[in-house]
């Protein structure tokens, strides 16, 4: 019986483990590439959310369909934001102490707006995907986990391929390392951070909408993702898309361990926990350069 | 005119007795839970800006802090019933060890990354209270609030002259810091940690003793907080309102100075109160966001910026 449980619990990890990998992929690029923390990141997440909920409850809309049509306008919010931060902070040289702020302010009034406009109550949606689930021996897989797996696995695949393909993919790789050297190839450093933190809020679109067909979404629940996106995004050794997905399949699989054999209420302190542990032991991550 | 530090703590302690003498002349038993609000918020934020403000690094998690504390009274009372003083003490001891662990595995990372670690701690503390029933889980625990203190009147008056003391004592050591070695080292840090490292000062160990009295301070805070709201529970106690509250307060008063802080929790936590009893407790929450995101953007300086270099006088060049 245990050793059933505990396939169980790996299977299930390894699932979240793709919506974990879809909402930190956002992260890894504002965090890891472009060195911008967005610590509200998340409650854009929870936004994406809120948008396919509110698709979904009333035109009945399937909710990774709304993700990806609204990608665009989760673009061109990234891109206003970015211009934003860096009219007032990036260009003066104070991204440090006051961007955090910004961001933190940022998260706080996206939480507060949803909280006052939905209330705290948890909101799901509804497809034809969830309910029913594939059952391979004695391991059950629910379709409400495998889709948004796949779809994660397209998104980060389809993201991969950009950033190493693509010019304007291959100066977002670049202009983390050397601003310089990308201005004397006549590329506007400015303009590919823009576009490069356009795209990390945009996916926030899509991971949102992934995470509500998981679980039932309220507005504050952002907050407990900061620490696995950040606990991701350092363990994977910043910006690196392979490292994400082993880091965030670490953490799925010991939050679905611990939650199947101690308490749900614990898997918060396990991402945090990472976080901390990593940060003390390891802070280039396992994949660091 | 400049006071050296002795005045200044008698200034701070004469201060202490003429707002609580004129406190006596107030009956409305409200205007003491208000004021209670507002100086907390005041030892909160000028707590938050001896490691925010003067070294630059940004901690996220003032509620952990000040929930220690808190929670140290709810464990102490439950077994003792300790008095207050030494729930303050033991409050602030918690808290400053936890601070100075902390910053002990993180201050040598860059500053970001203590950012992040300060919010995973308030988090990774919350999970840590909500699984003890000792302290009644996420259900909570309630205190009995004394009825009163002799000499002094109901216990809300007590509780208002503790908190009067605490924050005309953390004012007192926030400019004690200010005006030392501790402090200006902290500004070296501030301006360009490289630097400071390479001209001998001390850079971990100064960043560790901030880390220490900041946190010790937020506990203190806590510390009479339970007999207060006489309900404590982990969601209210672990507030996201306190981080976000602490930075707001501190940046939109100014932070370079011990007098932004308490310029700004006045006015913030004024409004809040205020806003609390005229419109909603949410939509004020809103209005603390919005004015951080705001003044970060427009009055990078805060209020003590504005002071110094009104907006309509031509920039210095």
């Amino acid at each position: 019986m245990p050793l059933e449980l505990l396939i169980n619990a790996l299977v299930s990890g390894l699932l979240l483990a793709g919506l974990y990998a879809a909402v930190s992929v956002g992260i890894s690029i504002s965090f890891g590439m472009l060195d911008i923390a967005n610590l509200a990141h998340p409650a854009f997440v929870i936004l994406g959310s809120f948008v396919a909920y509110v698709a979904n409850d009333s035109l009945g809309i399937d909710p990774i369909v709304t993700g990806i049509v609204a990608l665009p306008v989760f673009f061109a919010l990234g891109a206003a934001i970015y211009q934003i931060y860096y009219w007032s902070f990036e260009r003066r040289g104070e991204e440090g102490f006051r961007g955090l702020a910004f961001f933190f302010g940022l998260l706080f009034i996206t939480e507060v707006a949803l909280i006052l406009g939905f209330g705290v109550d948890y909101r799901s949606v509804t497809a034809s995907y969830i309910g029913p689930s594939i059952r391979l021996g004695y391991v059950g897989i629910p379709l409400r986990m495998l889709v948004p797996f796949v779809v994660a696995l397209l998104l980060i695949g389809a993201l991969h391929w950009f950033l190493t393909h693509s010019f304007m993919g291959r100066a977002i790789q670049a202009v983390s390392q050397d601003r310089e050297a990308l201005r004397l190839m006549a590329v506007d450093p400015v303009r590919v951070k823009r576009i490069a933190f356009a795209l990390a809020i945009a996916t926030t679109s899509v991971g949102g909408a992934l995470l509500i067909v998981i679980q039932p979404v309220e507005p504050s629940i952002g907050r407990e993702y900061i620490g696995r996106l950040f606990a991701i995004c350092v363990l994977g050794g910043m910006g690196s898309f392979p490292g994400m997905l082993v880091a965030a399949m670490i953490l799925g699989v010991v939050e679905s361990v611990t939650a199947t054999f101690f308490s749900p209420s614990w898997a918060p302190a396990v991402a945090f926990g990472f976080l901390l542990l990593t940060l003390a032991v390891r802070p280039s991550g396992i994949f660091g350069r | 005119m400049t006071l050296d530090n002795r005045q200044f703590w008698l200034a701070a302690a004469a201060a202490v007795v003429v707002i609580f003498a004129l406190s006596r002349l107030v009956a409305n038993e409200f205007f003491f839970f208000a004021a209670y609000f507002v100086l907390q918020y005041i030892v909160i934020a000028t707590a938050w800006n001896i490691l925010g403000g003067y070294a630059g690094y940004v901690n996220f998690g003032t509620a952990g802090f000040f929930a220690l504390g808190a929670y140290s009274t709810v464990v102490l009372n439950k077994l003792y019933g300790a008095p207050m003083p030494i729930l303050i003490l033991v409050g602030g001891v918690l808290s400053g060890a936890v601070g100075l662990a902390m910053g002990y595995l993180t201050l040598r990372l860059r500053g970001v990354f203590f950012a992040i670690a300060t919010l995973a701690l308030a988090i990774v503390l919350q999970t840590l209270i909500t699984n003890w029933d000792f302290v009644g889980g996420s259900r909570g625990v309630p205190i009995v609030r004394p009825a009163g203190v002799p000499l002094i009147g109901s216990y809300i008056h007590y509780l208002f002259l503790v908190m009067l003391i605490l924050a005309a004592a953390s004012i007192a050591v926030a400019r004690m810091i200010e005006r030392s070695r501790l402090g200006y080292g902290l500004a070296a840090i501030r301006d360009d940690e490289l630097a400071a490292e390479a001209a001998g000062v001390p850079t971990l160990r100064l960043k560790l003793i901030a880390t220490t009295i900041s946190g010790a301070l937020m506990g203190m805070a806590g510390a009479p907080a339970p007999f207060y709201v006489t309900y404590v529970e982990p969601a209210s106690t672990f507030s996201l309102a306190f981080a976000v509250n602490a930075i707001a307060m501190p940046l939109i008063g100014g932070t370079s100075r011990w007098l932004g802080p308490l310029l700004g929790a006045l006015f913030l936590a004024t409004v809040q109160q205020v806003a609390t009893v005229t419109i909603s407790s949410a939509l004020n929450l809103l209005l603390v966001g919005v004015l951080l995101v705001l003044f970060v953007i427009v009055a990078p300086n805060g209020i003590l910026g504005l002071i110094d270099r009104p907006p309509w006088r031509k920039a210095r060049r």
